[in-house]
């Protein structure tokens, strides 16, 4: 298996109670394809993680693992340092996750849809409001608290989207594509909200993208992800320096990647078509 | 590095949890998802009007013709009369049985994953969308009062009995949309489900107490009318709704049917539920 972890050397001293996720030879298997193949990797608390890869590499199938939407075939994981395959429920309790679709509910106003996941989060009473107003105002969103999602700007939506993550104070995040299908005044605006909550609070963050530049600039440690397995883990800096002196990360994917995904099983048709629907639908 | 300082307590005393905030806890859940489905009519409450039109068609024309025909009804009721409680039982019933095609509207926004992957047992995600289908049918319930008192149909108002009524349009609203649900699980696409639906509703209105009784039916018929959960529905609603009504069952035995299916139903869809994350 080609599984090569090149781990920065400050993280062997790391204690363990330190790593917020831990995956032991993830595997999802569909229809005798493994879209998932034996991943083991590491994420420390307060890291920005990006996973990169091509499309249908897996990114989104680990993802959905990771957040127990989706149960693995074999092998499993501690997120939060509660089992993914024993204790679906606890892990819930303690992530945060941003779908590559939208998710926030468009026929609802901002606070409404927050306070739906205050109340779906056991959120004490007394502290709905204050946290909702809160997470609104750190995300910029104040002045459209009782406006109807549908209404919003794409670049709003992700941002409704982590305060309503924010809301019951995750131990880590899971953001699929935050910033698909956003100019790029928008995607500063996400990214500038999710360094604050690192900075700020600490949070754990899993990101994926398919912005190399974005990757590059705000993730401290990278995964590259082919046909379902890790071909690379490392800071942007060793990725690039396994490739060519001066290379980009770009030239990393390009060079590292061997078959761009032909047999997409994460992001199939139907997937990218209601993507596509999605996006219109919230414009 | 030292946890952030902001965050509440850790999951040991999570596990402590009592029984009694357990279930504050599962209450708060399904209210969630009840209200917010409540929200989204307050918001464009349009669709309660376009679903008046059913029922005005069908007790209007169907049931003004009918009238003519002698000894449908059993007994003394008129057949308007007897009519209108099947007709609110059948309307409530059209628009639940389609209730699923919104959880595949939800699935391909994004919405439902938002569901899915919050602490909510997905029985109280489940259960809070039926009781949301049970709380939109109460307006049919509002139509079908009003327009039967123009058609003089012998309505009682006691006030228990209009609760009564509520609690069975709930009831078997939040059953037939949970089943709908569970359908929805199954086909996963739009298109299969509207070519199911249409199937659906057609054999689970004409073989329950509706609009004939079932002493007007051949025996096979009769026979699974009377598992038909809508046959119950429609029973308790006569006794409930009309004046000179009565039911054939006995209103509790009717309320337990309809409680039971929906429970059993209920936790099926919560099984197949998180299927839809996928």
């Amino acid at each position: 298996m080609q599984v090569s972890v090149s781990m920065p050397d400050d993280q062997k001293s790391v204690p363990s109670h330190d790593i917020v996720v831990q995956t032991m030879a993830l595997t999802r298997d569909f229809g005798g394809v493994s879209a998932v193949d034996h991943v083991t990797l590491t994420v420390n608390r307060g890291e920005i993680f990006g996973l990169i890869g091509p499309n249908g590499a897996g990114k989104s199938t680990l993802m959905k693992m990771l957040t127990t939407l989706l149960p693995p075939s074999s092998g499993t994981a501690l997120v939060a340092g509660c089992d993914i395959v024993k204790e679906p429920a606890e892990v819930r309790r303690h992530i945060g996750y941003i779908p590559q679709l939208l998710s926030a509910d468009g026929s609802l106003t901002g606070y409404e849809n927050l306070l739906l996941s205050a109340r779906l989060y056991g959120v004490p009473r007394q502290e709905r409001k204050p946290r909702i107003e809160d997470a609104l105002k750190r995300m910029g969103l104040a002045s459209a608290t009782h406006r109807l999602v549908g209404h919003y700007s794409g670049g709003m939506i992700r941002r409704l989207e982590i305060a309503q993550c924010l809301l019951h104070r995750p131990i880590v995040l899971f953001l699929d594509e935050p910033t698909v299908g956003l100019d790029p005044g928008a995607r500063e605006a996400v990214w500038e909200r999710v360094l604050e909550l690192k900075d700020r609070f600490q949070r754990t963050m899993i990101v994926t993208s398919h912005h190399m530049d974005e990757i590059d600039a705000f993730c401290d440690r990278i995964a590259l992800i082919d046909r379902g397995r890790i071909v690379a883990v490392g800071t942007s800096a060793e990725l690039k320096a396994k490739v060519a002196p001066g290379a980009t990360l770009d030239d990393v994917f390009v060079r590292l990647v061997t078959g761009a995904g032909e047999a997409e099983i994460g992001e199939s048709y139907g997937d990218v078509r209601r993507a596509r629907r999605a996006e219109r639908e919230h414009g | 590095m030292a946890m952030s300082g902001e965050r509440a307590a850790p999951s040991a005393s999570m596990v402590e949890r009592s029984l009694g905030v357990a279930l504050a806890e599962y209450a708060t859940q399904t209210f969630a998802v009840t209200m917010a489905e409540v929200q989204k009519l307050y918001h464009d409450p349009l669709e309660l009007f376009t679903r008046a039109v059913q029922p005005v068609l069908w007790l209007m024309l169907f049931g003004e013709v009918m009238a003519r025909v002698r000894g449908v009804a059993p007994g003394n009721i008129p057949y308007i009369d007897f009519l209108a409680a099947g007709i609110l039982a059948q309307s409530a019933l059209f628009v639940a049985i389609f209730y699923g095609i919104a959880a595949i509207w939800e699935r391909d926004l994004g919405v439902l994953q938002r569901y899915l992957v919050s602490p909510a047992p997905r029985s109280a995600l489940v259960l809070g969308k039926g009781i949301s289908a049970g709380v939109r049918a109460l307006s049919q319930a509002l139509i079908v009062y009003i327009l039967a008192f123009v058609l003089g149909v012998g309505i009682d108002l006691n006030p228990l009995n209009i609760l009564g009524v509520a609690a069975i349009i709930v009831a078997g609203s939040g059953l037939f949309s949970t089943l709908s649900l569970i359908i929805a699980c199954i086909v996963r696409t739009r298109e299969r489900f509207m070519g199911i639906g249409q199937v659906l509703t057609m054999p689970i209105f004409f073989a329950s107490n509706a609009i004939y009784p079932l002493s007007l039916m051949p025996p096979w018929l009769a026979w699974v009318s009377h598992i038909n959960p809508l046959t119950y529905e429609v029973d308790a609603l006569r006794a409930l709704m009309l004046t000179h009504g009565a039911s054939d069952y006995a209103i509790s035995i009717d309320f337990a049917v309809l409680l039971a299916t929906w429970a059993v139903l209920t936790s099926v869809a919560a099984r197949m539920y998180r299927r839809m994350g996928y």
